[in-house]
C-alpha cells in the first residue's frame, strides 16, 4: 500500500484537489482542518496548565503547612480526589453530571469545560511535585528563615519557593507534555481537537495511515516542542549549585 | 549461506502474499469461527437487548448468512464470535481483519469502497433532523446560526459542512462520539438539532425518554443505502452473502424479516418504529444492487 499525502490538500467538502492546498471563503482542505483541530488540541492544553499550574502551586504548598493541620487535610483532600478517578470520567462528570446541579455549567462551552476538567486533574499531580519540591529542600533552610525573623509567608516567598520551584521544572516538563496528550480526552465532549479530526477524517477520505500518521506526529512534535522550551527555562533559571543538575556535576 | 541470507526477505513476501488474499471463507474453515460485528445502539439495526444480547434487522440477516457458510464449508459446528463496532472503527476492524462481516447501519459509499466491499444494499435512509418539538426548527434553513450535533465517523458530517459552506448556514457543528452523545447534546440544550439517518432517528426517538417530546423533520439531506459491509477483493465470501440476502429477497423471507423490525413492536421497550418500506428498497428487493451512492 503507498501512502497518498496528497489527501491533505483535498477539499473538506468536495472530492476535488484544492490547488495549493490553502482552501478559500470557507472552503477548507484536510490540511487546514488538521491545523484547526492542532489549535484546538493547544488551546485545551494551554488552559489546562494554566489551570494545573496555578491551583497546583497552592494545594502543593498548603500540604507541607504543618502547623495548620486543616490546611493540609484540605489539600491532601484535593490531591486524593482527583488524582483517584479516572480523567475521563472527570471529563464527564463536569459535563454531565455537574450541570444537573449547577444549571450555569451549560452555558459554559465545552472546550473551556473539559480545559478545567483536565486542568483539576493534573493540578493533583502538579501539586504533589510542589510538595516533593519543597521537602527536598534541607530542612535548616526553613529554620534559618524564621531564625532571622521571617514570617512563614515571607520564608516560603522569598526563600523556600524560589529554590523548590526551580528544583522541580524537571517533573513538570513532564506533566505539561503529559497534559498535551491528554488534551485528547476532549473529544469526548465534541471539542473539535486532534483526535475528533483524525476518528473523522480518516472515515471521509478512507486514508486512515496518512491521517493518524500526520495526527501521531503532530502530537508527538508538540509534546516534544513543550519539552525543549521548558529545558530552555530550565537552563535560564538554574541556580548554580542547587538541583539535579549540580549534583551531577560534584 | 546466500540462501540463508534471503530467507528472511522470502517470509516477507510470502507473508504479504497471503495477507493479499483475502480468503475469509477459508479462514472460517479453518479456525470453525467467524466474527461478527455488532452495534450497541444503531436501533433496529444492530443493538444490544441486554448487556450481551446483540439483536436487532442485521442480526438476522446474519442467521441466514451463518446457514450459508455452513453449507459452503461443511463446518456444522461453526462458533460466532461477537465483537463490538463503533462508527469509528468498523471500517478498520474489518480492513484488518478482526472482524469478518458487519450488517448494521453502515452506508454504502465510494470512499468507502475503496477499502472494504459492500453486499447487496439492504436498506435505504437519508439524514434528516431531529429536533425537540417545541424548538421551531421544521428545515435546514432553521438551523442558520445555530448550534447542530452529528455524530463523528459518519457521512452526515462532511454533508452537513457542504451544506453549510454552500447555502452560508453558518452552523456551529458539534460531534458527539456516538448516536447517543449527538442525542444527549440535543437533549441538554447543547445543540438544537441532530442530523442523521432518518432510521437511526426513529431508533433513538424509540429510546428516549419522553419520546413525545421529539420529531423528526425537513426533507432527506441525501439517500444512502445500507449494506453488510466485508473485506475488500473477496469475491468468494462477497458471493456467498449476496447469494444468502438475495436468497431472502426472493423467498419473501426479507419482507418478514423487515416487518418484524421496523412495523412491528420491539425490544427492549416495546414500541414500534412504524417505518413502511421506501420505494427504493421495495425496487431493490427485485434489483439487487450493491452499488453505493451516487
Amino acid at each position: 500500500m503507498s501512502l497518498d499525502w496528497d489527501i491533505f490538500c483535498r477539499s473538506t467538502t468536495g472530492t476535488e484537489r484544492i490547488a495549493g492546498c490553502l482552501g478559500q471563503g470557507g472552503e477548507l482542505s484536510y490540511l487546514q482542518w488538521l491545523v484547526s483541530a492542532w489549535g484546538w488540541t493547544a488551546t485545551v492544553a494551554v488552559l489546562g496548565f494554566a489551570v494545573a499550574l496555578a491551583i497546583g502551586m497552592w494545594v502543593g504548598t498548603l500540604r507541607t503547612l504543618h502547623a495548620h493541620r486543616w490546611l493540609v487535610v484540605l489539600a491532601a483532600a484535593w490531591v486524593e480526589l482527583f488524582r483517584n478517578i479516572p480523567l475521563l470520567v472527570q471529563v464527564f462528570l463536569w459535563y454531565h453530571v455537574a450541570p444537573f446541579f449547577i444549571p450555569a455549567l451549560k452555558l459554559m462551552p465545552s472546550w473551556l469545560l473539559v480545559s478545567v476538567a483536565l486542568g483539576l486533574f493534573t493540578s493533583a499531580r502538579i501539586a504533589e511535585q510542589v510538595r516533593a519540591g519543597i521537602q527536598s529542600l534541607p530542612r535548616a533552610q526553613r529554620s534559618a528563615a524564621l531564625a532571622l525573623g521571617m514570617s512563614e509567608t515571607q520564608t516560603y516567598r522569598w526563600v523556600i519557593l524560589p529554590v523548590a520551584l526551580r528544583v522541580m521544572i524537571p517533573a513538570l516538563t513532564s506533566e505539561a507534555m503529559s497534559i498535551v496528550k491528554n488534551s485528547s480526552v476532549a473529544f469526548a465532549v465534541s471539542v473539535a481537537e486532534l483526535t475528533q479530526f483524525a476518528l473523522q477524517a480518516q472515515e471521509e477520505t478512507a486514508r486512515g495511515v496518512e491521517i493518524y500518521l500526520a495526527v501521531t506526529l503532530l502530537y508527538a512534535a508538540t509534546a516534544f516542542a513543550v519539552n525543549r522550551a521548558l529545558a530552555f527555562v530550565e537552563a535560564r533559571v538554574r541556580v548554580p549549585g542547587v538541583g539535579a543538575a549540580a549534583r551531577q556535576e560534584a | 549461506m546466500t540462501a540463508m541470507r534471503w530467507l528472511p526477505v522470502g517470509v516477507l513476501l510470502l507473508c504479504s502474499v497471503l495477507a493479499a488474499r483475502a480468503d475469509t471463507l477459508q479462514k472460517i474453515a479453518a479456525s470453525g469461527r467467524i466474527t461478527l460485528a455488532y452495534r450497541e445502539s444503531s436501533v433496529p439495526f444492530s443493538y444490544l437487548d441486554g448487556p450481551h444480547q446483540p439483536i436487532g434487522f442485521g442480526i438476522d440477516i446474519y442467521a441466514h448468512v451463518i446457514d450459508a457458510i455452513k453449507r459452503v464449508t461443511g463446518r456444522r459446528d461453526l462458533q460466532v464470535v461477537w465483537q463490538a463496532v463503533s462508527s469509528q472503527n468498523r471500517i478498520p476492524l474489518i480492513a484488518n481483519g478482526t472482524v469478518d462481516l458487519e450488517c448494521g447501519s453502515t452506508s454504502n459509499t465510494v470512499a468507502r469502497s475503496k477499502s472494504v466491499a459492500f453486499a447487496v444494499n439492504y436498506f435505504y435512509t437519508g439524514p434528516r433532523l431531529l429536533v425537540k418539538k417545541d424548538s421551531g426548527v421544521h428545515g435546514l434553513a432553521d438551523l442558520a446560526g445555530k448550534p447542530v450535533a452529528v455524530t463523528a465517523g459518519t457521512t452526515s458530517f462532511k454533508l452537513m459542512r457542504k451544506l453549510d459552506l454552500d447555502r452560508g448556514l453558518g452552523m456551529t457543528l458539534l460531534a458527539g462520539k456516538d448516536h447517543v452523545d449527538s442525542f444527549l447534546l440535543v437533549d441538554v440544550g447543547r445543540a438544537v438539532a441532530f442530523v442523521m439517518d432518518d432510521i437511526l432517528l426513529y431508533g433513538q426517538i424509540l429510546n428516549a425518554k419522553h419520546p413525545a417530546q421529539w420529531e423528526v423533520v425537513g426533507e432527506a439531506l441525501q439517500v444512502e443505502p445500507y449494506a453488510c459491509m466485508l473485506r475488500k477483493d473477496d469475491k468468494a465470501f462477497k458471493q456467498l452473502v449476496d447469494g444468502a440476502i438475495i436468497g431472502l429477497m426472493q423467498s419473501g423471507e426479507f419482507e418478514r424479516i423487515y416487518e418484524k423490525w421496523f412495523l412491528s413492536p420491539i425490544p427492549p421497550r416495546g414500541r414500534g418504529l412504524n417505518l413502511p418500506m421506501s420505494r427504493a428498497l421495495r425496487d431493490n428487493l427485485r434489483v439487487h444492487a450493491d452499488q453505493p451512492a451516487s
